[in-house]
């Protein structure tokens, strides 16, 4: 593991973002700078992580609304007795997946973890997230441009995230 | 150091099923040590898989994703003896790559 320090880092990055701006600046797009930061579907979705509820998050994330669909199937146990590691899965038969994401309504930041999914890939994951309480979770999946959720309700008997 | 990442990639016919387990602790900023401080956040934000350069799945997470995190995927055009690249970076930049053997 390369350990590099959070000091150097955050300069580092201010430099590229530095450069970044120059860059498009000199190609004569000074208006389209903030455009192509927030557009840029490589960056990691910081403003989206700091939502509290569930709204905003898929709002900050996606641009627009989710509607409930049962071409999502989303796999998570009844009642999690550990909060901090609660399996979920999730599987569709919607075509044209290019995003899932995970959110937990009920924690202090609802967005857990946001998965690009680019052409050949199975719009299929399983991962381990962590539930402050009884909540439900809420998968968004982005589809032909379109958002598609499901929800279903986890209670937990001890908390992951409270301490 | 041995490596941060153990992964497990298995092709069956067109189809490679990708597990993926990571050590890192994944402190989410929000839980609070024996003596009441804060454990300031300390996750990974970033994990890319790369099959020939080509990027097949990308996970951008949070703190609420479990300490020793694991992902699980699939995708296609891959066959056995291929190339897996996994890489992480978390929010102090801190980085882990490793490759990994399509079985």
């Amino acid at each position: 593991m390369n350990k590099t320090d959070t000091r150097f880092s955050a300069t580092r990055r201010l430099i590229l973002q530095g450069a970044g701006a120059v860059a498009l600046v000199g190609l004569g797009n000074i208006a389209f700078v903030n455009g192509a930061f927030a557009a840029a579907n490589d960056k990691y979705p910081e403003d989206a992580f700091k939502q509290k509820t569930e709204a905003d998050t898929i709002k900050t994330l996606y641009g627009k609304t989710a509607e409930a669909s049962d071409k999502v199937k989303l796999d998570a146990p009844e009642i999690a007795e550990n909060g901090a590691v609660v399996p979920v899965s999730v599987t569709t038969t919607l075509a044209d997946v290019t995003s899932i994401s995970f959110l937990v309504s009920e924690n202090p930041v609802v967005l857990v973890a946001s998965y690009g999914i680019p052409a050949g890939t199975v719009p299929s994951v399983a991962n381990r997230i962590k539930m402050a309480k009884t909540s439900n979770i809420v998968v968004v999946v982005e589809a032909g441009g379109k958002l598609y959720s499901a929800t279903k309700e986890v209670k937990v008997t001890v908390g992951g995230c409270g301490g | 150091m041995a490596s941060s990442i153990r992964v497990r990639a298995t092709a069956k016919d067109d189809i490679t099923e990708v597990q993926a387990l990571i050590q890192h602790p994944m402190d989410s900023g929000f839980v609070k040590d024996a003596k009441g401080e804060i454990i300031p956040p300390h996750f990974i934000q970033e994990l890319t898989f790369e099959h020939n350069g080509r990027r097949v799945f990308v996970a951008d997470w949070g703190g609420g994703v479990s300490k020793d995190p694991y992902v699980k995927f699939a995708f296609k055009g891959a066959k056995k003896d291929d190339d897996l690249k996994i890489s992480w970076v978390d929010n102090k930049g801190a980085t882990d790559s490793t490759t990994a053997k399509i079985q």
